[in-house]
């Protein structure tokens, strides 16, 4: 097969592609793709974020005859009916008690309320006073959102010193953080660009990314620390061919795992954007499509060579140390094939 | 030997996945045959729907609402139903200005114990008792109307006098009973509709009031010890100073520095009291539920209370105590049925694409892998089987759950689940293509990758724990899902999926390298030596050395790639040997 014997030659090195050496092109398009995610979100006035950060409008309508004989219908009225009357109002329709109906709207206008309201009465058939307007705190509030945040600072600062100790060098940790930090950027610049909504559910979409870019970049540093563990004195190869063979000799599994991570979640995105309603579905997996794919790529594109950039400076030092880490752990062996 | 005890290995592996799976059947069908468990899973509030618990602040005559008070109640509130589970509760504020309310929304439908868990002040004071008596139990009044017992309205009477006769020196004086309060006492009726409803004092005042069974009157002293300077509250068995446990509940107090002072100042002054002047009242929400004979003076902070407690009282009030008492007292003004806002419709749009999602995910690994895609899709299926026992079980058990965003959460795990074993097969191949046999090359891939996996999922389960214990809300649910498919994702690779790689590697259909097993060192391009070299299973050396060796070996297989002659595989051959 085309795509085996693919993985075979970039595993003898047969076949290269030079992701360290050509570091330059990558960071430009990094840093490309991070001032289009912080700029365009910024010209467009910012992100778009749910009723559930915001809080917003809500109407209760009581005392509607047949809600309990077909509750989904009555739910599908609402929606069609607040939908119809003001745009982006992200209706969320919930039945109450049996015979009332909720709508949870992103915050209204008095004039966009009232033309809800009156929309309402008629498509229910009620009196005016069965229409309840009021407004509605954020669920997500700043208590959850503080919270989160402290809870990702914790974990950012432990997982480089985690990161440290295994790989027995901080560079490591460094290089996983920054390509985090551009992962997160892109997927979240995503909504901003896009001007999609932000709701719980896909920052819970872009908490799993933040899980996933750093378990893609462990698993090809491990392939690095492996390969450049064998770096001394007399290897033929230089630290950043070997960073380069490690990638390389690792791509077919980060294909092969982007692929499979990324074939579920389409499936979901591609429901979801097809489905009537199964809006919840699209919030989440567009996060998460998106970052699986970017995740992967940085880790190639970025954090591999930037690791490599960082310790290419102190190889001579190694070489002439031959106390240094690296070489200890490798003893020259007599009787090699040379 | 070599061949015989990675089987046996492999079996035993296979044996406790099963004895695994068996425990967790067992214990979810005895928690569905004689628990409250059920087979399915528990769904979340956007799926299933659940309670509206619409709570008004209770204000007293001119009392008005902050935003901040009423948004510290709703974070004391959620961290409240947050302790008793992962239920994904949605709590919000409805209204404005003075007509504010707090919604908690939580799936399911709610007993006493949770309404109570969250509408309750839990407003807890340290009082000294100064005067107590058992409650008049009249038998004919129980039950009688407003005219029955005797109105102890607020009507103060100007022949009584109110104002200490001469200034209290401590809180436990008795000049605090003045005419007023002995007449307000004496008229004080246990089961009468204002000892009903929270009693409330200032502070530095007495106060009038009965235990929670109203079986006790007293009067109180002022405040000595309030509810803010407890730091950390349990629950646990009451126990005898000889260890032994007296069956009944109790909760466990830690002071911080300030309340631990005061409470030791209180107990040295009670100690040398007489009477119901040795007794302090432990106050919660305006009701004596415990008042205690100070027995000992307690300097270290840490007292235990004790009461008429079960198990989940205990809990409960302890979880209150440790987030601190609400700044407003709550009632309930209407608590009614909702449906989930999304529906069946979405779970099912949702589990379609999971479907969906699998199959092409089988497609692909034998796209990639041949049949070897089979294992990974049957350990997919196990992984699966695991993580549906443990999330029935956890909902049974720690009401667990699933949203929508859960169940995108479990298919989004099928990639990581699946890179392990990517990573897995990618180092057999590796091995392979060094020239070692199958079986060798599944022992040194699975050394190499199972560190790899390691070092990843570590990772991952950190930032499951840390999200978890700091984190609140929907995050905490995220936390949960994640750091248990992590943990059924090793689980899986350890005993499943190489213990299957191990077995197979022992047949010749695998073994031999057909084209379809996945495993074909041809196609592998362990073209350098000959066929029967890498057949032979003499080359089986393990140790560190002979990898970093084939390692060293690959090194030139590069170098000399660009022009691969005869010879240059003769010299490969050469120093394989050597």
């Amino acid at each position: 097969m085309g795509f085996a014997k693919f993985g075979n030659d970039l595993y003898t090195g047969e076949r290269s592609i030079d992701f360290v050496g050509r570091r330059k092109i990558w960071y430009g398009i990094a840093l490309l793709l991070l001032l289009a995610s912080i700029l365009i979100p910024i010209a467009r006035g910012g992100f778009v974020l749910g009723i559930e950060f915001r809080g917003g409008s809500q109407f209760q309508v009581d005392n509607i005859a047949g809600v309990s004989d077909d509750p989904i219908a009555a739910q599908d009225l609402a929606t069609d009916t607040v939908n119809a009357t003001v745009e982006d109002a992200s209706p969320r329709v919930t039945v109450v008690g049996g015979d009332g109906i909720r709508v949870q709207t992103s915050t209204l206008s008095p004039a966009e309320a009232n033309e809800v309201r009156d929309a309402l009465i008629e498509a229910y058939d009620v009196p005016a006073a069965e229409v309840n307007v009021s407004t509605i705190g954020p669920s997500w509030g700043a208590d959850i959102t503080e919270s989160a945040i402290r809870a990702l600072v914790v974990f950012l600062v432990l997982a480089a010193i985690v990161m440290a100790l295994y790989f027995r060098t901080w560079k490591m940790s460094v290089a996983a953080i920054v390509s985090l930090v551009h992962d997160l950027v892109i997927t979240a610049g995503v909504y901003g660009i896009l001007g999609i909504e932000v709701t719980p559910s896909a920052v819970i979409g872009i908490l799993t990314i933040l899980g996933y870019s750093l378990y893609d970049t462990v698993v090809v540093f491990d392939k690095i620390r492996e390969n450049t563990d064998e770096v001394g004195p007399d290897s033929k190869r230089t630290f950043p061919e070997a960073v380069n063979l490690a990638v390389n000799q690792t791509l077919v599994r980060s294909i092969n795992t982007s692929v499979v991570a990324a074939l579920p979640v389409g499936a979901i995105l591609f429901i979801g954007a097809n489905a009537l309603g199964a809006s919840t579905l699209l919030d989440i997996a567009l996060s998460l499509f998106i970052g699986i794919l970017v995740a992967t790529y940085s880790t190639i594109f970025i954090a591999a060579p930037l690791y490599s950039q960082m310790r290419e400076n102190e190889i001579p030092r190694s070489q002439k140390n031959p106390k240094s880490d690296a070489i200890d752990r490798t003893p020259v062996r007599s009787g090699s094939v040379r | 030997m070599a061949k015989s005890t990675p089987v046996r290995k492999a079996w035993r592996s296979l044996s406790w996945l099963l004895v695994i799976t068996l425990g967790l059947t067992a214990l979810l069908g005895a928690g569905v045959l004689w628990g409250t468990a059920s087979w399915a899973p528990k769904l979340a509030l956007d799926l299933e729907g659940g309670t509206q618990i619409i709570l008004a602040p209770q204000l007293e005559g001119e009392q008005e609402v902050t935003a901040d008070q009423l948004s510290q109640a709703v974070s004391i509130i959620r961290q409240r139903i947050d302790a008793s589970g992962v239920s994904e509760a949605e709590i919000t504020t409805q209204g404005s200005g003075s007509g504010q309310k707090i919604v908690v929304s939580i799936p399911g439908v709610p007993d006493d114990e949770t309404l109570s868990r969250i509408e309750a002040s839990a407003k807890l004071e340290f009082r000294p008792v100064l005067v107590s008596e058992a409650a008049a139990t009249s038998a004919v009044g129980e039950d009688g109307t407003e005219t029955a017992t005797p109105t102890p309205e607020p009507t103060p009477s100007v022949a009584l006098n109110d104002v200490p006769t001469t200034s209290p020196t401590s809180a436990s004086d008795l000049a605090y009973v003045t005419d007023a309060l002995a007449d307000q006492y004496t008229n004080f009726d246990c089961a009468s509709e204002v000892a009903e409803t929270t009693n409330v004092a200032p502070a530095d005042e007495p106060l009038v009031t009965c235990d929670d069974l109203g079986q006790f009157k007293y009067i109180l002293g002022p405040v000595e010890v309030s509810g803010d300077t407890i730091s950390d509250a349990t629950n646990s068995l009451v126990t005898t100073s000889a260890g032994v446990s007296t069956g009944e509940w109790g909760v466990n107090i830690v002071f911080d520095d300030e309340g631990t002072e005061q409470f030791a100042e209180v107990t040295e002054r009670l100690f040398n009291l007489q009477g119901s002047q040795n007794q302090f009242a432990i106050v919660l929400d305006g009701r004596v539920i415990s008042a205690p004979t100070t027995n000992a003076v307690i300097s270290n902070g840490e007292p235990q209370i004790s009461g008429n407690f079960t198990q989940e009282t205990s809990k409960t009030l302890a979880d209150q105590l440790k987030y601190g008492a609400l700044p407003i007292s709550f009632t309930t003004e209407s608590t009614e049925v909702i449906s989930s806002t999304l529906g069946d419709s979405q779970l099912r749009s949702g589990l379609i694409a999971g479907i969906i999602g699998l199959i092409l995910v089988l497609i692909y690994s034998l796209f990639q892998y041949r049949l070897l895609g089979l294992v990974t899709m049957a350990s997919l299926v196990v992984a699966g089987v695991l993580t549906y026992l443990v999330i029935a079980i956890m909902s049974w058990r720690y009401g667990y759950r699933l949203s929508l965003a859960g169940v995108a959460g479990l298919i989004v795990a099928i990639g990581f689940t699946a890179d392990s074993f990517i990573v897995y097969f990618e180092r057999i191949r590796d091995e392979l293509r060094d020239g070692r046999n199958l079986v060798s090359s599944v022992e040194a891939g699975w050394k190499r990758a199972l560190r790899t996996i390691y070092a990843a999922k570590a990772v991952n389960l950190l930032s499951a724990i840390v999200l978890y214990i700091l984190a609140i809300g929907n995050v905490r649910g995220f936390a949960l899902t994640l750091g248990l498919t992590t943990i059924i994702d090793v689980i899986i690779v350890v005993l499943f999926t190489h213990p299957m790689l191990q077995l197979m590697a022992q047949t010749r259909f695998f073994s031999s390298g057909h084209k379809l097993s996945g495993l074909d060192p041809d196609a592998l391009g362990a073209v350098y030596r000959g066929r029967a070299q890498f057949r032979s299973p003499a080359i089986t050396k393990t140790t560190p050395g002979a990898t970093r060796e084939a390692a060293r070996r690959q090194t030139i297989a590069e170098r000399k790639a660009g022009a691969l002659t005869g010879a240059a595989r003769d010299t490969h051959v050469d120093g394989k040997d050597s």
